[in-house]
Order: structure tokens, then C-alpha cells, then sequence
């Protein structure tokens, strides 16, 4: 734990009951099953999930299964917001009193869900939105969503002669939550399943809450299914993820971390290593270093 | 309580007698005086503990309704031509999860080109989503049929959205004398909502899982045995109402006069009209009759095939087209009465809003009759006009 400056990590025992239990069929090493996993325990059993459709929902509820040991709901791609809030006033009528909590995928936010976010956050709901960010569409063979970032390789935004990956950068869906004066709002990571665990537990004590969580995939982003948390660990310190809060609005708890050239991530991923083979390419990490700069400038981890 | 309302606050006063749980509201002409009146009494108390949202779309009134309806509410909404069309996807799939919402659809023509009149494309292209669709014609009627609705959809043999049909403006916007239902009467009729699974932390369960190619059939196979057996249990409600309130309105087919060789078959409120023009033919000594067609979803076939069994000429007044064949209601009614071997002759009149006169059904009924026209589908009522693309 030498690696961390300033935060004060104690070790915190989680709960021993699994709320998302084993044989669901994700791939080996899958960041998304891992985060649910560690969610759930902090959510605890009187919750109801909502899912959107994605990798989650295909590996952890198919017909005769489920890895679901609480009430969960699926319906369609870009509306789980809105059936949240419904299944949370729906229970208001009823006089009771659970965690309603979304499990959605960065394209189910981002881009097809984004209406149905914006007028859920709008409207204030107490729901806990927990978008599992894999930064691309896994489920459908890897396409690009409006959460990819910079340069990367997908299926849809593929390298070649005339291209260097995905020509845009993340959305911010952090500031965008903010901006609907969501109370409560934060990024946490793989690397750091305590950290999840308490934000998720702090999450579902305030209410209104967006909580994004880094969620590597080595199917998508071509590494091997052992450095899953590895790779997490490494967004941190390159600063191409900063795991933080907003606690009404205002930035709070950004996880200080040793820094590393944003190199040491790419290299790991062939999502990347296109970068790696030309002269272009490394222009390209050198804008890529420069958003990671950017990031430390913002939350002052310089 | 006689009361001369619109027909938007016929709607919206049966629906607060129905006593529902989530109301969740989108505008769009011209449905939104039903969301509105709705919301006034929700503004003065009058709903009691009901919950209403309002949606950023209509995609996302009926996804909330998704989501309380499966924790156990009781779930209304109204909508119209687009709005409807953006509730598709999720109110497919509401089916498919056999979610008893109820919806009124005030009918307006679809976009391109825009407009906000009446005609029934909307609620016709829904036709196979497993959504149960009745057609009202007039505002005594739909104050009637709401409880029906809710309670025929919350069957424990059916579950399945329910969506009734009114004409837009023709309806919605117009005066007419309704008795108001007493708060007793609709209690004695429709029992609070007792969602036979739903989600609750007292017994996790996973809905609307994804169902490999070894368990499809069987869910859609359980939908269509629902909507066929939902026929039946709506007779019967329609029974229960009419001992109720002394009013009957009919079983899915009124066939006013089933001798007539001649039959004339509408939906909604084109039928007064129609019946008007019909009695005074007979008057005239012309074998003629009317069949109101109520119920679309589930169709039924039987009663059709029983009004229609006199008749050797059948004239459909469509309000709707199926673009590349005819009219729907036509292909519905051949596909039914296909046995009998008689002529069908469908007739698209009142599209966009475009008044249909009283003497346009006159002059159609009567070539018919004297044999100056094919059967077939046609258009009527249209005026020169020069095509768009040169």
C-alpha cells in the first residue's frame, strides 16, 4: 500500500454473502462481474436491480438461470432510467422501502440511454445509478460508444491506413450528473473493490446517486484475463482515470496515486498497440499524455 | 350523475375511478387534455395516494410504467399517433413481460407528412404487438369501457396491455352528455390490482431475462394463448358492466342488422354517421346494415363470421392503409370470412383529419349496391393532385 501518498486506506471486511453468485457465464477475467460482485455487497439484499441490456444482463440472467439472488429487471437497452424510476415510485405507493439500484452499461448512459438518464436524474429520484464503464459496446463484438476513449481501436472505429482509433474523448458523464445537482457522485475502479464498496454503501445512504466504475475487459481490449485489475491499477497511475467524488457538486477524495507515462497502459492493450507502430502513433500517445495531464491538472494530482 | 363533458375529461374521470396507482404522463395533441385534466385532480388531492410523473418522452412514460407495473402498480397512460409509435418498443416488449398497462390512445394520422388529425394508422400499426385494442364510439362508451379495461388486462389469464381507441378531436375534443361513474359502482366492478408476481425483496425474482432459441417459442406461444383467451374473459366483463350499469354496449361485434346482404363495417366514431346513413336507406327499402367492429385485438373471428353470414357484399370504411396491400381492417375481415365467398369492398376515407360527409357514405353504400364498382381497396374522397417527386 506504499503507493498511496495522502488517502488513508483501511481495510474494510466485506460482507461474506454473495448477492451475484458464481456460474453466470462472463468471460475469464471479466472487470464488470468482479464490480457487480463487490456493488451488490454493499447494497446488500434488500435492493432491487435494474439492468439495462449488455454483457451483465446476457451472462447473468439467461432463461432458466440467474445469478441474482435479489429481485432484478431487464427490459430493453436505452430505458432502464426511466423503468428505475418507475419500480422506485411504484414502491413510494406501496410504502416501501428498498435500494433501487441500475446496473448499466457506458453505451446504455452514454449514448442510446442519455434521455432516459437526463430525465431520471432530473425528476430526483432515489436511485442508485451505477454505470459499469468497459468503454465500448462488448456485448454486440466491441463497438465504439460515446464513452471510448481517445485513439482506441474498436470495431467500429478500427486503426488502418487512414486512422489512428476513436477520434473523440470520453464524455463526462460525471459533470453531466452534477449539473442535474445529483447530490451524490463519484468514480472507483476494479483496482480498488474496498473503494467501491464504500462509495457504493455511501451511494445508497445518500439516495440520488451516479456512481461510474472503471471496469477493464480483455475481450475488448485485447489483454490477457489474468491483468484485469492490472490494467485498472494502471489507468489510475497513468491518470487516465482519476477515482473521485462530488459530494453536492463539489470534488472531493481524489485518490492520489505514484504517476506513470500513459505508455505503461497502452502497451498492455492491443486496442493501443497500433500507436506502437508509427511515427503518428506517437504523436497520438503524446495528445494521449496530454489529456492524462490535463486530468491531474483538473483534480490536482500534479 | 349526467354531466356534459369532452371527452378527454370522460377519459380522465373514469381513469381516476379506477383508482390507479402510477399515472405517467407525455404530451402530444391530441391526447394531452387527458394527462392535463389528470393532473388537476392530482393537484387537488382528488387521486388519492396515486403517483404522477411526468416523462421526458413518451418512450419514457411507458418505460416508468414498466417498472411500476412490475412492482405491482396499477398503470395508466394516454398518447397519440408519434407518441405512440415511440412507446412501441417498450410497450412490445410490455407485452412479452405481460405487464397489465392500460393506455387510451386518442387516433391521429401519422407522420410524413405531419399531421395532427384524425385518422387509425397509429393504433392499426400496432396490430401484432400482443396488445389487446378496443374502438370506442363515443365518450359514454370509453367512460364505460376503462374499468373494463383494467380489469380485463389484470386477469391472471391474460396480463397483457390493454389499449383503447378513440377517435382524436372527433372524440376527445367533443361535447357529449356522459354519466358519470360513482366511486361505489367501479370498487364493486374492479378489485385493487393483485400482481401475481412481481418484484419484491421478500421473493427475488428475474424479469425479462433473455431467452435462447431452446425457450423463445414457448413465451410467445403463452402470449398468443393469452390474447385468444382474453376474447372470452372480455364478454364476460362486458356482461358484468352491463348488469352493473344497465348500459350494452355489445360483445366485439355489434352487427345491428344481421340480415342485411349488404353489411357496412366501421370502428370507432365514423359509426354513427354511418348508422344514420344506413337506417335511412332502409328506410327506403334497401337491404343494408351496419356491423361495428369494437374489439381489433384479439380479432373476433367468429362473431364476425356470424354478423357477416347474410351478407354477399361487405364494405369496410378504413381509416387507415396497409401501404403495399389495402385496408387493414379488410384484410382482417377476408382472412376471417374467407368461407363465405362474399365481396369486400374497402374504402380509406378521413385520412390526416379530412372530413368524410354524409353523403360520401352515401354515394359509396349505393355503387356498391348498383354493382359500379370493383371489389377491392380504393381511396376516396381524393382530389387531383401532382406528384411530389417530378
Amino acid at each position: 500500500m506504499g503507493e498511496y501518498q495522502d488517502m488513508k486506506l483501511r481495510v474494510i471486511p466485506l460482507p461474506e454473502e454473495e448477492l451475484f453468485v458464481p456460474g453466470h457465464s462472463a468471460c475469464a477475467g471479466c472487470g464488470e462481474a468482479l464490480a457487480v460482485r463487490i456493488a451488490m455487497k454493499a447494497l446488500g439484499k434488500n435492493t432491487i436491480v435494474c439492468l439495462s441490456t449488455g454483457c451483465l444482463e446476457v451472462f447473468s440472467t439467461q432463461y432458466r438461470n440467474s445469478a441474482w439472488k435479489v429481485p432484478v429487471i431487464h427490459m430493453l437497452f436505452e430505458n432502464t432510467s426511466a423503468v428505475a424510476s418507475g419500480v422506485e415510485v411504484a414502491m413510494r405507493r406501496m410504502g416501501k422501502d428498498a435500494n433501487v439500484a441500475v446496473f448499466a452499461g457506458d453505451g446504455a448512459t452514454a449514448d442510446i440511454g442519455f434521455a432516459s438518464f437526463s430525465g431520471m436524474l432530473e425528476r430526483g429520484h432515489n436511485i442508485i445509478y451505477i454505470c459499469l464503464d468497459n468503454e465500448a459496446y462488448m456485448n454486440t463484438g466491441v463497438q465504439r460508444s460515446g464513452l471510448t476513449p481517445f485513439a482506441a481501436h474498436t470495431t467500429t472505429s478500427p486503426s488502418g491506413r487512414q486512422s489512428m482509433g476513436n477520434i473523440s474523448t470520453k464524455k463526462d458523464i460525471l459533470s453531466i450528473a452534477i449539473a442535474h445537482g445529483v447530490p451524490y457522485v463519484a468514480t472507483a475502479s476494479i483496482a480498488h473493490p474496498e473503494d467501491i464498496y464504500r462509495k457504493v454503501s455511501k451511494a445508497a445512504s445518500i439516495g440520488q446517486s451516479y456512481v461510474q466504475i472503471h471496469v477493464p475487459c480483455p475481450t475488448g481490449w485485447g489483454f490477457d484475463s489474468s491483468k484485469t485489475v492490472e490494467v485498472a491499477k494502471l489507468a489510475l497511475e497513468t491518470r487516465l482515470w482519476i477515482n473521485y467524488e462530488a459530494i453536492d457538486g463539489e470534488i472531493a477524495n481524489v485518490m492520489r496515486v505514484n504517476k506513470k507515462p500513459v505508455e505503461d497502459y497502452l502497451k498492455l492493450q492491443k486496442r493501443f498497440r497500433h500507436l506502437f507502430r508509427s511515427e503518428e502513433g506517437k504523436e497520438i500517445i503524446g495528445k494521449i499524455q496530454e489529456i492524462a495531464d490535463k486530468n491531474a491538472e483538473r483534480f490536482g494530482l500534479l | 350523475m349526467m354531466k356534459v363533458v369532452r371527452g378527454f375529461y370522460s377519459v380522465a374521470y373514469s381513469v381516476k375511478q379506477c383508482k390507479p396507482d402510477v399515472i405517467c404522463a407525455y404530451p402530444i395533441t391530441p391526447q394531452t387534455e387527458i394527462v392535463e385534466r389528470l393532473a388537476d385532480m392530482y393537484a387537488n388531492g382528488e387521486l388519492g395516494n396515486c403517483e404522477y410523473i411526468t416523462a421526458e418522452s413518451e418512450f419514457g412514460a411507458a418505460s416508468i410504467l414498466v417498472g411500476a407495473s412490475a412492482t405491482g402498480a396499477r398503470s395508466f397512460t394516454a398518447t397519440s399517433s408519434q407518441g405512440l409509435i415511440l412507446m412501441s418498443e417498450v410497450l412490445l416488449s410490455a407485452a412479452g413481460m405481460r405487464l397489465p398497462i392500460v393506455l387510451v390512445n386518442a387516433n391521429r394520422s401519422l407522420s410524413a407528412p405531419l399531421s395532427i388529425w384524425n385518422d387509425q394508422q397509429d393504433s392499426i400499426f400496432m396490430r401484432d404487438a400482443c396488445i389487446m385494442q378496443l374502438y370506442i364510439e363515443n365518450n359514454q362508451e370509453v367512460h364505460d369501457v376503462m374499468p373494463i379495461a383494467f380489469k380485463v388486462a389484470e386477469n391472471r389469464r391474460v396480463m397483457l396491455p390493454f389499449m383503447v381507441c378513440m377517435d382524436g378531436y372527433k372524440l376527445t375534443h367533443a361535447y357529449e352528455p356522459v354519466d358519470l361513474l360513482d366511486e361505489q359502482m367501479v370498487d364493486k366492478f374492479l378489485p385493487p390490482y393483485d400482481a401475481p408476481v412481481k418484484l419484491s425483496v421478500d421473493k427475488p425474482l428475474t424479469f425479462g431475462c433473455y431467452a435462447p432459441p431452446p425457450y423463445y417459442t414457448e413465451f410467445r406461444v403463452a402470449m398468443q394463448n393469452a390474447i385468444m383467451g382474453a376474447g372470452d374473459i372480455m364478454l364476460k366483463e362486458f356482461k358484468k358492466w352491463y348488469k352493473i350499469t344497465g348500459r350494452d354496449w355489445g360483445g366485439h361485434v355489434v352487427a345491428e342488422n344481421p340480415d342485411a346482404e349488404v353489411a357496412v363495417i366501421t370502428m370507432g366514431s365514423l359509426t354513427g354517421l354511418v348508422r344514420d346513413v344506413v337506417s335511412e336507406m332502409q328506410k327506403e327499402g334497401k337491404n343494408v346494415g351496419v356491423v361495428k367492429l369494437r374489439t381489433f385485438r384479439p380479432f373476433p373471428v367468429e362473431d364476425i363470421k356470424k354478423a357477416l353470414k347474410n351478407a354477399n357484399k361487405i364494405i369496410v370504411f378504413e381509416r387507415a392503409v396497409s401501404f403495399g396491400h389495402e385496408g387493414p381492417v379488410a384484410i382482417e375481415i377476408k382472412s376471417a370470412n374467407y368461407e363465405s365467398g362474399a365481396d369486400v369492398y374497402s374504402f380509406a376515407v378521413g385520412l390526416g383529419g379530412r372530413d368524410i360527409p354524409r353523403d360520401l357514405i352515401r354515394e359509396i353504400i349505393d355503387k356498391v349496391i348498383e354493382g359500379k364498382v370493383e371489389p377491392g381497396f380504393q381511396f376516396e374522397g381524393v382530389k387531383p393532385f401532382e406528384e411530389v417527386i417530378p
